[in-house]
């Protein structure tokens, strides 16, 4: 290349070429990138494993809990007895959301002073809030302690009432979630859909 | 081989002048290692990055072995790691050197990390190095989380509960982000299929990568040495370093004095203790995987336990999050928190040896109460020793630009 070939050089050309290269490529490779991070989410099959999943509560007990397993998840089914649903009206001023302000963690149906579809049966997920732990029951009534019953988190000491709501001072910010659910039977529980014909 | 190696550094013809017009094989050897020159001042602190070497080996020999037996899936990992323990010929050896090389790996970085405190390795020039350094520590942190879901045992599923929905604590992406990682609405076996594959693929191959280019950044600076002096600036006519040795034979020598001790410990805890008393294989951890309860007493394994006090000291999802994160990302600063004009600890105030002292025992102090169950009383502990934990470093721009340090001197000194 002679001196007059360099000096004939466009660099704003040459520098609009790199730029449009280097854009274009990374566009291109931003497009190859999705099919790899979208094979991460939940498969299909996950997400058919993930159906909602039937319980017969016919056989409940008052004051009885069973465990379930939705999508992998522990759900707890809880038929409260009168007691239990008279303690609920007792000492809101230690939970930290009473009245189920936070949305996403009950349908609008479950927003109510019980939250549940019917007050005697509870439906909450079994994990805390906090980091995901199962809360242990603890049905005790110890009013010297202030505890009506509940649940209690073994791993950093969350609490929460009969009704699956947080108390203050701990460090699971809020309410245990309530699953979309609905009842097809007076005793069979669809946990998982809350609308359409099973 | 030994006849190789001496003839190494002659230019001559043959084998090895046909392989070096090719491949820069002697020049490579010279520059890293028969004439890399490290001080000859070096005590056993300097004895630490060989050693993660050592462990970093015997973790991929016995990683890759164990793969041939195990089976990353939800319904026969827990099983298959019985297998290997009961029926698989001299399986429990290669296992159990593989769960003790994870504690080892940590024991071992932690003191290589405190080796670059105590003599200022941080400071310029070795910013980068140190950068690498912390890059592979948080790598080395991912790889024993995925390595240890991997037994599907009780502690495994509850303990990666626990770190994953840590990630829910972020505002506005964090449910979506946790069923991304976890790949599922719950730790399933798509997890702990994803879970082999960083295990044994992403993690290890990014390790061994940043491995290479933290010693090519070693090697371009120079070894500091505990007085913290930079040798290159005093050269003899020949151009070598006064206060220099070549790593090899000298270094190479009086590292396999350490590494025989070291792995007379380590075949010790190997063959007599492999479990430490659950500090190592926790004991709820010979229980399979149960989705429907959680262990009485959950805690990490002893090496993520200083961080995992302080998350739980903190009485916030959120906020113990973000602790927690800066907590493991702080020391990545520290060269440009240090102010001081020395680098070593020989020749500092008693400010910066308190301070180094004080965060030393907060760090042992939170690495045990984050095994403890969280009782209040530890709690508060724990509390105490996280602000302490966190001084060291907020504060450590003003205690160590008012230090009153000593003058160096100008040449290494090994006769104490």
């Amino acid at each position: 290349m002679s001196e007059d070939d360099v000096d004939r050089i466009d660099r704003n050309r040459r520098h609009f070429l790199t730029v449009a290269t280097v854009v274009t490529g990374a566009v291109g490779a931003g497009f190859a990138a999705i099919p790899f991070l979208s094979s991460l989410q939940p498969s299909a099959r996950a997400q058919a494993l993930g159906a909602p999943v039937e319980v017969p509560i016919g056989s409940l007990e008052p004051g009885e809990l069973i465990r379930v397993l939705w999508r992998g998840r522990l759900v707890f089914v809880l038929r409260r007895d009168e007691g239990m649903l008279a303690r609920l009206q007792e000492s809101l001023d230690n939970l930290r959301d009473p009245n189920s302000e936070v949305v996403e963690q009950q349908p609008d149906y479950a927003a109510n002073e019980t939250r549940s579809v019917k007050p005697e049966y509870l439906v909450v997920e079994g994990s805390c809030t906090h980091l995901g732990c199962a809360p242990l029951e603890d049905f005790e009534v110890r009013p010297s302690e202030n505890w009506g019953g509940g649940f209690f988190c073994p791993c950093h000491g969350s609490k929460f009432d009969l009704a699956g709501r947080v108390s203050k001072g701990v460090p699971a910010p809020t309410n245990l979630r309530v699953p979309p659910h609905r009842f097809v039977r007076d005793d069979l529980i669809l946990i998982g859909q809350d609308t359409g014909a099973t | 081989m030994a006849r190789i190696e001496a003839e190494v550094g002659k230019p001559q013809g043959g084998l090895m002048k046909w392989i070096d017009d090719r491949f820069p094989f002697t020049e490579t050897m010279k520059y890293h290692v028969t004439e890399y020159y490290a001080a000859k001042s070096f005590n056993w602190w300097y004895i630490f990055g060989v050693l993660a070497m050592v462990v970093l080996v015997i973790q991929l020999v016995t990683g890759v072995f164990l793969t041939m037996n195990y089976k990353p899936s939800a319904d026969e990992a827990f099983a298959s790691v019985e297998y290997i323990m009961r029926d698989v010929e001299w399986g429990w050896l290669i296992r159990y050197m593989h769960s003790t090389g994870a504690s080892f790996f940590f024991i071992v970085v932690y003191l290589h990390m405190f080796r670059a405190m105590l003599y200022g390795s941080y400071k310029k020039p070795r910013e980068l190095i140190w950068i690498i350094g912390m890059l592979i520590f948080f790598v080395l942190m991912a790889e024993g989380f995925a390595g240890y879901l991997l037994p599907w045992g009780q502690m495994s599923y509850w303990g990666a509960q626990v770190i994953i929905s840590l990630f829910g604590a972020i505002p506005g992406i964090g449910d979506a982000l946790v069923e991304f990682i976890r790949g599922d609405y719950s730790i399933s076996d798509i997890t702990l299929n994803r879970f082999f594959a960083l295990h044994v693929i992403v993690l290890p191959l990014s390790l061994i990568g940043l491995i290479f280019v933290h010693i090519v950044a070693l090697h371009h600076v120079g070894s500091n040495n505990p007085d913290g002096i930079e040798i290159k600036e005093h050269k003899g006519p020949d151009g070598i370093p006064l206060d220099g040795v070549p790593f090899h034979p000298h270094h190479t020598t009086k590292d396999l004095v350490g590494i025989i001790v070291f792995l007379m410990l380590f075949t010790g805890v190997v063959f007599f203790a492999p479990e430490m008393g659950g500090m190592f294989l926790e004991h709820s951890n010979f229980e399979p995987a149960n989705m429907t309860a959680t262990p009485e007493h959950i805690a990490p394994v002893w090496y993520y336990t200083p961080y995992y006090a302080i998350l739980r000291a903190v009485p916030s999802k959120l906020w113990g999050f973000i602790l927690f994160a800066i907590a493991v990302v702080l020391p990545l600063f520290l060269p440009w928190l240090d102010r001081a004009r020395v680098k070593s600890i020989r020749y500092r105030g008693w400010m910066y040896k308190t301070a180094l002292t004080t965060f030393v025992i907060s760090f042992v102090a939170l690495g045990y109460l984050g095994l403890q169950a969280a009782t209040d009383a530890y709690v508060m502990a724990a509390r105490f020793f996280a602000v302490l934990y966190f001084m060291f470093f907020l504060l450590m721009p003003y205690y160590t630009s008012i230090d009153k340090t000593k003058p160096v001197p100008d040449r290494v000194k090994y006769h104490e």
